[in-house]
């Protein structure tokens, strides 16, 4: 058959029309079966429309499912032909042969066109109410399909209270698809803004659908638990119970019937009051999520991304399997970096010191994204156990030792991480940090170091020379290092004012003078404003307390979280994202997101998601618009430097943006995000000055992927009004 | 749900294109093309441009994908799109290019059958092999009725297992077959060690059997008796949608009605107490930069009544490795320069035995060091007879109306295959 796909000659159509037409029963079909190759490598045949439909009158099967096959797709582009099938269609639908009836009322559902529509009705009454259940089952998805087409017909003609009686049926694959049907229209509905609740799940329903869940298919079990999901308890009993009839499918080889069951227990458990209940429920998960590992690599990495949102709700889940998360030589990469994550959410005193020399290990490997993780992992773990801290620096000083630049440089941006959360703690591993300075080239570690030699310029002989170095290329070097020497040279100068007077004066001048960047020329100006008028008003701001850092939670707002957990196993769950953000008509724009929020205005919390949810549907739209967006999208959004600069103006949300990233890729990005770039803002007081004394709104630096300096601002805002107040005293 | 779905060759020339709903074009194809087969950095199965969902899976340089519009269900979306690959293979033996490209008719055939309007319909193999063949099917009435018997059966309880099935003499085969997966450090100690157990089941029972499955499981054996000493502690089992799960979560049996012919009856995990079948000690020493010393040794570690068979180490070389001086007295033992490691194959080794092959790789020197992963050496292997959770099947019984008498076979299996890894430091 593989001659069916060669090089095409001329006059191929022309060629196929005649045999199409041939007498001879062998040659029509070889000719359908070409035709049907050309359509799959998108080679036009739609001019052989009336050629093929001369072949759907056949007893063979095989040959009429071809023929169907090819008036999917072109039923649209040749209206006026098509209905010269439906005589056929309507006679297959009462063939004695149930394979026939079904498959004609499953074609005539995908034809999409106008004409033959009001000829599927009837056909589909009948089909609906079959002796046989598979083609009931097919007529009961067909209504989903005639929804789509044109939902006032299947009002018109009852097919809903049909459908709603079929979830009675004797046979539970007419319940699945029922069921799956009946969601469709639901979600179909209400995207379409309609109200009224097409698929409202009573006590009734529930009871048979617990009773079919038992019986059908795998993939039944997904429709069902699904609706299962929807289902809202009227009381804790009824919850319990739910609960207990699902938590069998635990044990169901599909992995997809047992995240779906996770999710059912994980929306009603909510309601479950007993905690010896909740204890037992989440126990008997515990075994099945571990099990999903030993699925292929796709289906571990959704397992994956799940296990990490109900880590972050219930971190006792899996406290005893560390183990089984340790990464494979061979797990593709998707894999491995979901894994560090969620072994450092299990990491605690008991199994710090196996995860310690996995990491390690990990840190000697080849590709250099893990490797980074790997080292982030591991300063991930000294702030999150205090206990192992000392253990963390060991491991990262001999990483430092392999010279290897990329790890030397990842290490020194974990180590700045445990220096401020561990302030004067380790202050031996320093001289072996600056001993490391001519192998730094990332801007990022270079202004991890500078911070740190500020920080304890004190405590280091030659921090003015050390320093110095980075005065002498100051204007070569990125804007974030230069923002740091800056304030390590005025910590310095703070600090041992004797030797160090040149050395400020001398970077002051640069940076005011030659320095193309306006923040820097700014913070620039208030320091040196600032050590003119009042040095001690300089020390209160300069070497002021910083709070110190932790490692959050959850990463993303309890909100979302539970929401989330409301959807295990969807992609919205594997992005940890809204839905809204990815999913098309959801897309909301800037006036509705205004509505929604004056309309919720008393939850803030609310509204902290609205505007989560545009901002982040806004940048994945900019990013990722492709050809085949649909031009009414376009225009009728503001420009994403709009929203972002509203959005910027609510701190609140503000902060949500900056914790929504654009790229789902990013979502690899450790839960470090934030603190990790916290470096380059390492004096809010400093900075927030900057910002708010220079006028300068975060709007207004907006537009490149999100400033460093808000997070962090931001993340000290209760520090910030009273340095402000001191600030303003001054003037 | 599912929007569409496709099959594409390595060069990303569409193979397979089928469109289950009409939110999208059939262009949509290209995009895929562009964005990750023709782009080498793709670190995601998932891609998600605007709201266009792309999930794929690799199998033989074939892409098979599943687009989605939708907060579509990952993971059922992943189960289809592998459900598929495994029917494809039942079929056709294999799933490559040629397969898909020679038998391209029956593809559209089975994909409608088993997704309709992107939502999956019964994919269960033997149901499906009894109505979509690749003889052409005439409608008569003959047909009509066999029809009616089929759907009948596909959409019911059972919906695995055909209600005629008669066989001469009734046996089952059951093979308990486990894979060891191993991670142990250069210094020996054991960072994990599990078992993954398959439970095949052969069954050729007439009528409608129904069978009660017994293992040596902790739980049950606890219940019934107290301190049994080889009961077996099994972290989490799954089952074959044939077996009941209620019953099995109130009184752990595992009761079904099983589908004709093979099946997988159910996977479990276990992790306490695991029997290592070989113990590897590995001693490597560089000499100076140009040579590297090896030393292997394997122990086995079962009954001597046993034997290990195709035994397989691969042992990592340094990149500039030139050439591998080996000697071993057991098996055979090769340098392969493109994989840069040393196979060393033994056919047979009995228990309680220990073989040890030593190897002088001669490096070329070098000016840049080159980075070297330092993989760990990987063993395969397979022990018959044996298993390494110390799993037994206690009884497997089968009750049916016409009361026939059933025989039933048990065969243990244990193996690994590029799961039981050793670190190597040096």
């Amino acid at each position: 058959m593989s001659a069916f796909r060669g090089p095409p000659r001329k006059g191929e159509n022309f060629e196929l029309s005649a045999d199409l037409n041939s007498e001879y029963r062998e040659k029509r079909k070889d000719a359908i079966k070409k035709v049907i190759a050309n359509m799959t490598v998108q080679k036009d045949v739609s001019g052989l429309f009336p050629d093929v439909l001369k072949n759907m009158q056949t007893d063979d099967i095989e040959q009429k499912k071809l023929v169907y096959l090819y008036l999917m797709n072109y039923a649209k582009t040749q209206p006026e032909l098509v209905i010269l099938a439906v005589n056929t269609f309507v006679k297959d639908t009462d063939d004695p042969n149930p394979l026939v009836r079904a498959l004609a009322i499953r074609t005539m559902g995908c034809l999409r066109a106008e004409k033959i529509i009001d000829y599927l009705c009837d056909p589909l009454q009948k089909c609906l109410r079959d002796d046989n259940p598979y083609v009931r089952k097919t007529a009961a998805l067909c209504v989903a399909k005639l929804y789509d087409l044109k939902p006032e017909l299947v009002i018109e003609n009852g097919f809903l209270e049909t459908l709603q009686e079929m979830i009675a049926d004797s046979n539970p694959m007419v319940v699945a698809n029922t069921v799956a049907a009946l969601t469709d229209i639901h979600i179909a509905a209400t995207a379409s803004g309609s109200t009224n609740d097409a698929f409202h799940i009573t006590s009734t329903i529930l009871n048979k659908l617990l009773v079919a869940l038992n019986e059908c298919s795998e993939w039944g079990r997904v429709a069902i638990l699904n609706a299962l999901a929807r289902y809202e308890t009227s009381d804790d009993r009824e919850s319990e119970h739910i609960c207990e009839r699902v938590v069998p499918q635990f044990q169901h080889a599909n992995a997809s019937v047992v995240l779906a069951a996770v999710k059912v227990v994980m929306i009603h458990m909510r309601n479950v009051r007993s905690d010896n209940l909740t204890k037992q429920f989440v126990r008997k998960m515990a075994p099945p999520l571990v099990t999903l590992l030993s699925n292929p690599p796709e289906v571990q990495w959704v397992a994956l991304r799940n296990i990490n949102l109900l880590l972050q709700k219930r971190p006792e889940l899996l406290s005893n399997e560390m183990r089984v998360f340790f990464c494979k030589y061979n797990d593709p990469l998707y894999v491995k970096v979901e894994k560090l994550d969620i072994m450092v959410r299990l990491a605690g005193e008991s199994n710090v010191d196996a995860l310690l020399s996995e990491l390690k290990e990990y840190a000697s490997e080849v590709d250099v994204d893990f490797v980074r993780r790997s080292i982030k992992a591991i300063g991930q773990t000294a702030i999150k156990i205090d206990e192992a801290a000392e253990r963390c620096v060991n491991v990262l000083l001999d990483l430092i030792n392999t010279r290897v630049s990329y790890v030397v440089q990842e290490a020194v941006v974990v180590m700045k991480d445990i220096f401020r959360k561990y302030p004067a703690t380790y202050e031996g591993v320093i001289p072996v940090l600056c001993a490391n300075l001519d192998e730094l080239d990332e801007p990022e570690a270079k202004a991890s170091l500078i911070w740190i030699i500020g920080e304890y310029a004190s405590k280091i002989d030659n921090a003015d020379e050390l320093l110095g170095l980075f005065v002498d290329t100051f204007t070569e070097e990125s804007y974030p290092v230069q923002l740091q020497t800056l304030t390590a040279v005025v910590k310095l100068f703070l600090q041992k004012p004797d030797n160090s007077q040149g050395l400020v004066q001398r970077v002051l001048n640069t940076a005011t003078k030659d320095c193309d960047s306006p923040d820097v020329r700014d913070r620039a100006y208030i320091y040196w404003r600032l050590l003119s008028t009042d040095p001690g008003a300089a020390k209160a701001v300069v070497l002021s307390h910083r709070p110190p850092i932790s490692i959050p939670r959850t990463t993303v707002s309890p909100q979302l979280l539970e929401e989330l957990l409301g959807e295990i196993s969807s992609l919205a769950s594997v992005y940890h994202k809204p839905t809204e953000t990815f999913v098309g008509r959801g897309r909301i724009g800037i006036d509705s997101v205004q509505r929604k929020s004056s309309d919720l205005a008393d939850e803030r919390t609310a509204a902290q998601k609205a505007f989560q949810t545009v901002a982040a549907g806004q940048q994945a739209e900019n990013l990722l618009d492709f050809s085949d967006a649909d031009g009414a999208e376009d225009g009728q959004q503001p420009s994403g430097l709009a929203a972002t600069t509203m959005l910027a103006s609510t701190p609140a949300a503000a902060n949500l943006l900056a914790g929504t990233s654009s790229n789902p890729l990013d979502d690899l990005v450790s839960i470090f995000g934030n603190v990790g770039i916290d470096a380059s803002a390492a004096q809010p007081a400093a900075a927030a000055a900057a910002n708010s004394l220079g006028g300068l709104s975060f709007g207004a630096s907006a537009p490149s992927p999100m400033p460093p300096a808000t997070p962090s601002v931001l993340q000290n805002t209760s520090a910030q009004p009273s340095q402000q107040d001191d600030l303003l005293g001054l003037f | 749900m599912i929007s569409a779905f496709f099959i594409f060759n390595q060069k990303g020339e569409v193979l397979i294109s089928r469109l289950y709903r009409p939110d999208l074009k059939r262009s949509i194809a290209d995009v895929f093309r562009i964005q990750v087969v023709s782009n080498s950095d793709v670190r995601s199965p998932i891609i998600t441009l605007g709201s266009t969902s792309f999930f794929h899976v690799r199998v033989n340089n074939l892409y098979v994908v599943a687009v989605t519009k939708c907060n579509a269900n990952a993971a059922l979306v992943f189960e289809f799109c592998y459900r598929f690959i495994s029917i494809a293979k039942s079929y056709f033996g294999k799933v490559d290019e040629e397969a898909i490209k020679n038998n391209f008719v029956l593809i559209y055939e089975l994909i409608d059958e088993i997704n309709d309007f992107g939502y999956p319909q019964n994919s269960e193999i033997d149901t499906l092999k009894s109505y979509i063949t690749t003889e052409s099917v005439m409608s008569t009435n003959f047909a009509a009725e066999e029809s009616s018997r089929i759907t009948v059966q596909a959409t019911g309880a059972t919906s695995w297992r055909r209600n005629d099935v008669k066989y001469k003499k009734n046996e089952a085969f059951v093979d308990v077959v486990e894979t060891v997966n191993l991670s142990m450090s250069a210094k020996g100690t054991i960072l994990r060690a599990d078992v993954d157990g398959h439970i095949l089941m052969r069954a050729y029972l007439s009528g409608t059997p129904e069978c009660k499955f017994g293992l040596n499981d902790k739980l049950v054996i606890d219940k019934e008796q107290r301190g049994a000493s080889d009961a077996v502690e099994l972290d989490d089992c799954r089952f074959h949608q044939c077996v009941r799960l209620n019953e099995f979560d109130s009184s752990r049996t595992i009761s079904f009605i099983p589908p004709d012919g093979e099946f997988e009856l159910m996977k479990y995990r276990s992790t306490s107490n695991v029997k290592l079948p070989l113990k590897v000690i590995p001693s490597v020493t560089e000499i100076g930069t140009t040579q590297v010393q090896y030393v292997v040794t394997v122990k086995t570690n079962f009954s001597n009544k046993l034997s290990g068979t195709n035994v397989v180490l691969r042992i990592p070389t340094p990149l500039n490795t030139t050439s591998v001086d080996c000697k071993v007295v057991s098996g055979k033992a090769k340098y392969v320069p493109a994989e840069n490691v040393v196979v060393w194959k033994i056919q047979r080794i009995q228990g309680g035995q220990e073989v040890t092959l030593s190897a002088t790789a001669a490096l070329t020197s070098t000016t840049t060091r080159q980075v070297w992963a330092r993989p760990p050496i990987d063993v395969d292997f397979q022990v018959l007879m044996f298993t390494a959770s110390g799993l037994i099947v206690r009884f497997l019984k089968v009750f049916e109306k016409n009361n026939y008498q059933s025989v039933k076979w048990v065969r243990y299996l244990t193996k690994a295959s590029g799961s039981y890894q050793i670190r190597v430091r040096f």
